[in-house]
């Protein structure tokens, strides 16, 4: 097992994760649904990892691996453990998962399916820290209403039922369930996706301030270009279960390197009118991922794709470098092309 | 605004739902005028209204809702010995839902498409039966012609294959194609005005793209006008010449779409402005988001409704008086005590 640098805190390697399509009465297996295939990435100490691409590409599911949610079907996931062992979680049994659930805590999408409405919001927060036994009876609520002040809510609410809060107030209880064990990465998937643009500011600002104050490391996966420019560090763009380029923040959205993401930029609208620029509008849809065509799996899309590109898949690999840390691209042409990012 | 271009005014329109618990003023007071051709965005935060103020144009509003007040005048062009054109101005609230002036309106003069394809498509039926429905109930047409008409529109709206295509159901086409579909049922009949209710909101953003260049280029070609009700601003900023901004049912702003972006007036819409994050802008420090959040719709704030979140408030003047729709020389509207002249 390769060891990780001391600024990486998580390393997934050549991860994969196929999910077999049953069919006929025998439910034999005809397929698999490729849904992540082959991808490699690291998560820097303390920073926030973007993680984009449009529905189906796989985002969820390198999420839901991380935190074993799903059995990977091959690759490594490398975690640096609070005491500074190196475990690699994919291989762990799941009975052996018990310590890493409570150091890679998770944020759901939909504040209103993600909350048992039959639990109440001390229930809802105190559960953690009751199955890992941290506290009980009068310091657990001690510690629930902390919690419930740190992301903004107040712990006299603790009593009442989900259904009492609104979205962005929902959206907050699952933030400090999350956080009731100090976890030390937080997978944010989707976390301001089903909020009002007023609220969703509210959440975003708040996520940054809990990273400052208790130094988490997150994942945030996202369909939104826009928020994941604001709140990322760095931003991967995946596209049918691989990642197709991964790059610092600003040279990912100043001079993108693969065509899939230029187009991704073109086409979110921006909230100005005198930028109304051309949209480059893909040909047909996103490639089938139990089917995905040969070679580059954007070429049928791709108005820059060459011969070379139906046949050779290419590689994720470093085309630039800024500062010190590498621009990643899967694109034969990545160097000799010339693509519009985002103005400022 | 009277002249021969208006296509749709609303008028003070009042939408209020009676239920058990209280009555929800879902719309308390929107104007707004269409004009033909154009394009108008309608924007506002969940909850706001914008969206049974469009069922509310079609009548659509479903029981314990019901239109208390206002107007909804719609300007038919009617077509008399083939050249000479008549207008006829109709009122639609005070049609009934279920009468048959309205139901001509409705799919053939006026037409919606929904948010959500895969909910307002029928599951049992094919796109193509669905497409056949609306121009054989509105046009004298057999059912070889309807059937030629669905597959020419499932062609217009880029369809692939529509000869196959026609007789798919809503499960076997993509959320993009689906929507697609979705908009040829809309246009079958080439309305004059296509209202368009979150229409990319559960797409994808390249998807999204494809979809909102279609509806500009099917306006384009077929010169309808089009009410974009969304809450993402980019996209009215893209597509929108005029824009309403709705809060609590209100209209609180409106203008056409470079006044209102370069120089917001209402503080919602300062506040709204400010709160999104840009594309393409080098972070500079944090959001500012509103504080606070929409109010409960049985507890409508007395005096102006954004009071509560307002950083301008005025104390003893913004919770007490309910500031008016103001009409500005330049055109625009706002509804603030602190605009007032």
């Amino acid at each position: 097992m390769q060891t990780l640098t001391p600024e990486v805190m998580l390393e997934v390697n050549n991860l994969k994760m196929h999910f077999p399509i049953r069919k006929g009465f025998r439910q034999r297996v005809v397929g698999h649904v490729k849904a992540v295939d082959d991808v490699s990435f690291a998560v820097r100490r303390g920073e926030t990892l973007g993680l984009v691409g449009e529905s189906g590409c796989g985002k969820t599911t390198i999420g839901r691996c991380i935190m074993r949610a799903y059995d990977p079907t091959a690759g490594a996931i490398l975690y640096c453990n609070a005491k500074n062992e190196q475990v690699d979680l994919a291989a762990l049994k799941s009975s052996d998962l018990k310590p890493y659930r409570r150091e890679l805590r998770m944020i759901f999408q939909d504040p209103y399916s993600s909350l048992n409405p039959r639990m109440t919001v001390l229930d809802i927060v105190g559960e953690p820290l009751k199955v890992h036994g941290v506290a009980r009876g009068a310091e657990l609520e001690d510690r629930v209403a902390n919690l419930l002040k740190r992301v903004g809510l107040r712990p006299e609410y603790m009593r009442r039922y989900p259904h009492a809060f609104s979205g962005g107030q929902r959206q907050r209880i699952g933030i400090a369930r999350a956080l009731a064990l100090d976890p030390r990465i937080v997978v944010a998937d989707e976390a301001v996706s089903a909020l009002d643009v007023s609220v969703q500011a509210q959440i975003l600002n708040l996520l940054e301030d809990l990273q400052a104050e208790l130094n988490l490391t997150y994942l945030f996966i996202s369909h939104d270009l826009s928020v994941v420019e604001y709140v990322a560090d760095r931003v991967a763009v995946m596209y049918v279960g691989k990642i197709v380029e991964l790059a610092e923040t600003t040279a990912l959205f100043a001079q993108p390197k693969h065509p899939y993401t230029e187009a991704l930029l073109s086409a979110v609208p921006k909230p100005d009118p005198t930028m109304r620029s051309k949209r480059i509008v893909l040909e047909g849809d996103v490639a089938d991922p139990a089917n995905p065509p040969r070679g580059c799996y954007f070429h049928p899309r791709c108005r820059y794709a060459e011969d070379r590109c139906k046949t050779e898949t290419p590689a994720l690999r470093a085309v630039g470098q800024v500062g010190n840390l590498s621009h990643f691209a899967a694109c034969h042409r990545a160097e000799e092309l010339n693509l519009r990012g985002v103005v400022s | 605004m009277k002249d021969e271009s208006t296509l749709l005014e609303v008028k003070n329109l009042k939408t209020h739902f009676f239920l058990d618990e209280g009555t929800v003023k879902a719309v308390e007071g929107a104007d707004l005028t269409i004009r033909r051709g154009g394009t108008l965005g309608v924007v506002g935060e969940s909850g706001c209204g914008k969206s049974v103020m469009s069922y509310s144009i079609l009548q659509l509003v479903e029981s314990p809702g019901r239109i208390v007040a206002g107007q909804i005048l719609f300007h038919r062009q009617l077509k008399c010995n083939g050249q000479s054109q008549m207008m006829d101005v109709i009122d639609l609230a005070a049609l009934a839902p279920n009468s048959r002036a309205m139901r001509d309106i409705r799919g053939e003069e006026i037409a919606m498409i929904f948010q959500e394809p895969m909910t307002s498509l029928s599951p049992v039926h094919t796109i193509g039966n669905q497409i056949e429905e609306v121009i054989t109930l509105h046009r004298r047409v057999d059912h070889a012609t309807a059937r030629r008409q669905a597959v020419d529109m499932l062609r217009r709206v880029g369809i692939p294959k529509p000869e196959e295509r026609v007789d798919a159901y809503p499960f076997q086409l993509s959320g993009g194609m689906r929507q697609r579909a979705m908009i040829a049922m809309a246009l079958a009949c080439h309305p004059s005005l296509l209202i368009a209710d979150e229409p990319t909101t559960a797409l994808d953003v390249t998807t999204q793209a494809q979809i909102l260049e279609l509806i500009q280029e099917l306006q384009r070609d077929l010169g309808m006008a089009v009410m974009l009700i969304t809450h993402n601003l980019g996209m009215v900023a893209e597509i929108c010449e005029e824009i309403v901004v709705m809060y609590l049912g209100e209209v609180v702003e409106r203008a056409d779409v470079f006044s209102l972006f370069r120089e917001p007036l209402h503080p919602y819409t300062r506040a709204l402005l400010r709160s999104i994050p840009r594309l393409g802008q080098i972070k500079q420090g944090r959001l500012d988001p509103i504080q606070g959040a929409v109010p409960d719709p049985y507890n409508r704030p007395v005096g102006c409704p954004f009071h509560p979140r307002c950083a301008q408030m005025m104390p003893g003047t913004c919770d007490r008086i309910h500031p008016e729709l103001i009409e500005r020389r330049d055109n625009r509207a706002v509804r603030c005590l602190l605009c007032e002249p």
